[in-house]
């Protein structure tokens, strides 16, 4: 597992607001450094890939462990 | 590839190739320099419609694009202060009139009479913004004036109709300080002929 630097729970949030307290949380946080996020809403999976395609920052991971989505993005 | 005396000796089939080349890199260039764009004009006043453009705006604005929305008719009633939106089945039969809460046997079952019908009682069109409210507070979505509240933290300029205001004699007190400029059509569409990406909502 990666050292997070800061975590945001969006869950019980849907689209757009994963994305909106994503790209805050991201502003707290150093380059190279990592968030994790945590959503329920089954959308946001590909809604993050794209976010990051978008932004430059990197989807280190994506997962599902126990119900809730999981992501690691390394800010860019 | 700087030499003259290079470039005269090229074939010019190696200039053509040299040139493709360059070309290329410089357009991969631009394109990773460019900051998208996009322009919304929001038309619409009810609670249903107000979403879209906030959402889309928000998004937007949260990819690092540069967003203006253009607000006129009744999409200026998304800056008010006092937002108070409504929304109504009638002329709307799309929209599901489902029960958000009460007993289990009533709890998201659809009320299955015309929504003509339905217009003709009193309070109607308050009792499904009510449900409204409360279904979508249920299920997470976030309330309108906290995603207007997003797009102006943003940076998504937000214009304003000034013919709108004239026309049903607004004042603008009613409206909030955020916005940018009170502009007309000759303002916005140059702004819109600059952007990627042009939604009417």
């Amino acid at each position: 597992m990666n050292e997070v630097a800061n975590t945001l729970d969006a869950r019980g949030l849907t689209c757009p607001l994963p994305i909106l307290k994503t790209k805050k949380a991201i502003a707290s946080i150093s380059s190279g450094e990592i968030l994790e996020v945590m959503t329920t809403d089954p959308g946001s999976v590909k809604d993050l890939d794209a976010f990051c395609a978008q932004t430059g920052h990197q989807m280190v991971s994506s997962e599902q462990p126990d119900g809730d989505f999981v992501f690691q993005i390394q800010k860019l | 590839m700087n030499n003259t005396a290079e470039i005269q000796d090229m074939s010019v089939n190696e200039l053509n190739r040299w040139f493709d080349q360059r070309f290329e890199e410089k357009i991969t260039e631009r394109e990773a320099d460019h900051t998208p764009a996009m322009t919304i004009i929001s038309t619409k006043g009810t609670l249903d419609q107000a979403y879209p453009p906030f959402i889309l705006a928000s998004t937007a604005a949260a990819l690092g694009w540069d967003v203006s929305i253009f607000f006129t008719f009744y999409g200026l009633s998304l800056l008010k202060k006092n937002m108070n939106l409504k929304v109504t089945p009638l002329g709307n039969p799309a929209m599901p009139m489902k029960l958000p809460s009460g007993p289990s046997w009533m709890k998201g079952k659809e009320v299955s009479l015309p929504t003509s019908v339905m217009s003709l009682m009193p309070g109607f069109e308050n009792m499904a913004t009510s449900m409204m409210r409360k279904t979508m507070d249920s299920k997470g979505i976030a309330r309108i004036d906290e995603l207007r509240e997003m797009c102006v933290e943003a940076d998504v300029k937000l214009v304003a109709c000034q013919m709108t205001v004239d026309l049903f004699e607004y004042s603008k007190d009613e409206f909030i300080p955020e916005i940018e400029e009170w502009v007309g059509a000759a303002s916005f569409l140059p702004k819109a002929l600059k952007a990627d990406v042009n939604l009417f909502m």
